[in-house]
């Protein structure tokens, strides 16, 4: 393990007697993809504000880099790369004009900076639509100039705020692949997100906040994990006569695969209790093909983050939180 | 310090490209003083022949330069307010950049801006028969004069973007100060003609103390000790209104 690129230690903060924060710690690893996950008002904003030196926190230390982020916010301005989720493109500005903003915001050198340009377009897909005004760009468009932006002075750390709100589909999907071409980069990401489904399939770990506290932090695996894991129901072809010692021999097949935490039947299905269903369903078919037993049909649940938010907070994820915050 | 200069030129190029690519805002500040000059400098003309003689425009001009410099100066600060509710302020300021930079870039570009429009509404004037007789060190003179009243209401407008909560407040301040502010000045007719309480408050209007010296420029010729005091008067302005916003801008941009 290497040492934190992110490190938040016991972060308070209160805007009169609302509390924001109530002594959040976390960290994270370099070249991982962080996820701060809570409904609206959780802390996510408040947070994000802090990192990027704009709030000042009542208590706590944030480092970044190594870097105190109070002691010397100048230098860590230059070590985050905040995309905010309003769409913050210039309607007048072309795609171009706007890399050259940043660029000379960021202060980078004339030397480097046409290549660093031509290198952030290519890596969100905007090249040829250099010279496009912004006004004249889809609203996806728009999101990945925002997100181009934010690399040109590659940070170690970019910050992306709810990436992938309000997008479509496919600009999502691109959004998301982009985000996982950065984390191959070596670049750590942290993103805060209210979209269980983003936090899945992006996240190395998660940490889930809920009125100003982690009430949850751990890899997507982990946290479903914690809840039992993922169960796996098998039914058994219903041509076969023998249902209820197919039925028997199935549960007693798999229950010898390490992988299955136990088994229950349930009516003319079994149910399998396993860590993951991704490893569990080709071994439970396997084992299942090796004794001889037709399968008529397989289908699993996976308890997700909502579930997990639904176990640490004690109220449904969709429920919210309070606004404000 | 390099960087510095950096970062403001960064900033102040993409403020000269909204001028470019957006002349109708610039249009927009315009209307009212191109509007004054040319109707209200021919229909008063007969009424004002008695009281400031044969060529009212004349007399005019220098007030519409002043509410023309006014008008900018005081919407200068309005682009950073639409950038503070959209979130672009906050992603610009997330940059390792001097705070100073946004209000040094956003300042000499709207005094660019007022510098401009007062040129494009003198040579509307100097078509409409208006004659300087200071010449071309006057129209140099007349623009200096403009820009030293912009930069005080600049930085009341700027102070404005940073403590108004949304643009409609301050399109709602602009509206009501430009025109009542310009007749409490000798804006449209000389300051004896005034009421006594409109006097009062024209002699504490600094835009007053622009006007008649612009006027002087325009009619009468170089006035070395009129120019002078008025150049102390708008610079002690500027200097009280850079000071007040310096101090509320390092509180709100801290």
């Amino acid at each position: 393990m290497s040492a934190p690129v992110v490190r938040i230690e016991n972060l308070k903060k209160s805007y009169g007697s609302v509390v924001a924060l109530d002594g959040i710690s976390l960290e994270v690893e370099r070249g991982r993809i962080f996820g701060l996950l809570g409904p609206n008002g959780a802390g996510k904003t408040t947070t994000v504000k802090i990192l990027i030196t704009l709030v000042r926190p009542d208590g706590g230390r944030v480092e970044v880099a190594g870097t105190d982020v109070f002691k010397d916010p100048a230098k860590a301005r230059n070590l985050i790369g905040y995309v905010p989720q309003e769409l913050t493109t210039d309607p007048y500005l072309t795609a171009r004009e706007h890399l050259r903003y940043y660029a000379d915001i960021y202060h980078l050198p004339s030397a480097i900076r046409e290549s660093r340009m031509q290198e952030a377009l290519a890596l969100v897909g905007l090249a040829g639509l250099e010279d496009r005004r912004a006004r004249d760009l889809s609203g996806g468009t728009k999101k990945k100039l925002d997100l181009a932006c934010g690399l040109l002075h590659r940070p170690p750390v970019i910050l992306l705020d709810e990436p992938s709100l309000g997008l479509d589909v496919q600009v999502r999907r691109d959004v998301w692949n982009y985000i996982l071409r950065l984390k191959e980069q070596g670049t750590t990401v942290f993103l805060c997100t209210n979209y269980m489904d983003e936090a899945e399939r992006l996240c190395d770990e998660v940490a889930i906040i809920d009125r100003g506290k982690i009430v949850a932090l751990g890899s997507p695996a982990t946290l479903r994990s914690r809840l039992g894991g993922d169960v796996v129901s098998v039914e058994i072809a219903s041509a076969n006569d023998h249902d209820g010692e197919s039925l028997d021999s199935l549960d007693k097949t798999v229950s010898q695969l390490s992988i299955v935490q136990r088994s229950v039947k349930d009516g003319t299905r079994l149910k399998i209790y396993v860590e993951s269903n991704e490893a569990a369903v080709p071994k439970i078919l396997e084992a299942a093909a090796a004794a001889g037993i037709s399968v008529h049909s397989i289908t699993y649940s996976r308890p997700g983050l909502d579930d997990v938010f639904l176990h640490y907070a004690g109220r449904a994820f969709s429920e919210g939180g309070r606004n404000g915050a | 310090m390099r960087e510095f200069i950096q970062e403001t030129n960064a900033q102040f190029r993409r403020w000269m490209i909204h001028l470019k690519r957006e002349p109708f805002s610039l249009a927009f500040n315009l209307l009212n003083p191109i509007i004054l000059l040319i109707f209200m400098g021919g229909a008063f003309q007969g009424l004002a022949r008695n009281s400031v003689g044969e060529d009212y425009r004349s007399y005019l001009l220098p007030g519409i330069l002043a509410l023309t410099a006014f008008g900018n100066s005081m919407g200068g600060g309005i682009p950073l307010l639409f950038d503070r509710e959209n979130g672009f302020l906050l992603r610009l300021m997330s940059a390792p950049i001097s705070r100073s930079s946004i209000l040094v870039s956003r300042f000499l570009a709207v005094n660019l801006s007022t510098m401009l429009q007062c040129l494009l509404i003198l040579v509307l004037g100097i078509l409409f028969g208006v004659r300087i007789a200071t010449g071309i060190g006057g129209v140099a003179a007349l623009l200096g004069t403009g820009l030293l009243l912009g930069f005080g209401i600049t930085a009341i407008s700027l102070m404005l973007a940073f403590v108004l909560h949304n643009h409609g407040d301050f399109f709602a301040i602009m509206g009501i100060t430009a025109l009542p502010l310009t007749f409490l000045s000798s804006a449209f007719v000389p300051l004896e003609t005034l009421p006594a309480w409109m006097r009062l408050l024209a002699r504490i209007n600094p835009m007053t103390y622009a006007i008649d010296a612009m006027r002087s420029l325009i009619l009468t010729g170089w006035d070395a000790p009129r120019l002078l005091w008025t150049v102390a008067v708008l610079l002690v302005f500027d200097a009280a209104m850079l000071w007040l916003g310096a101090r509320v801008l390092s509180r709100q941009l801290a």
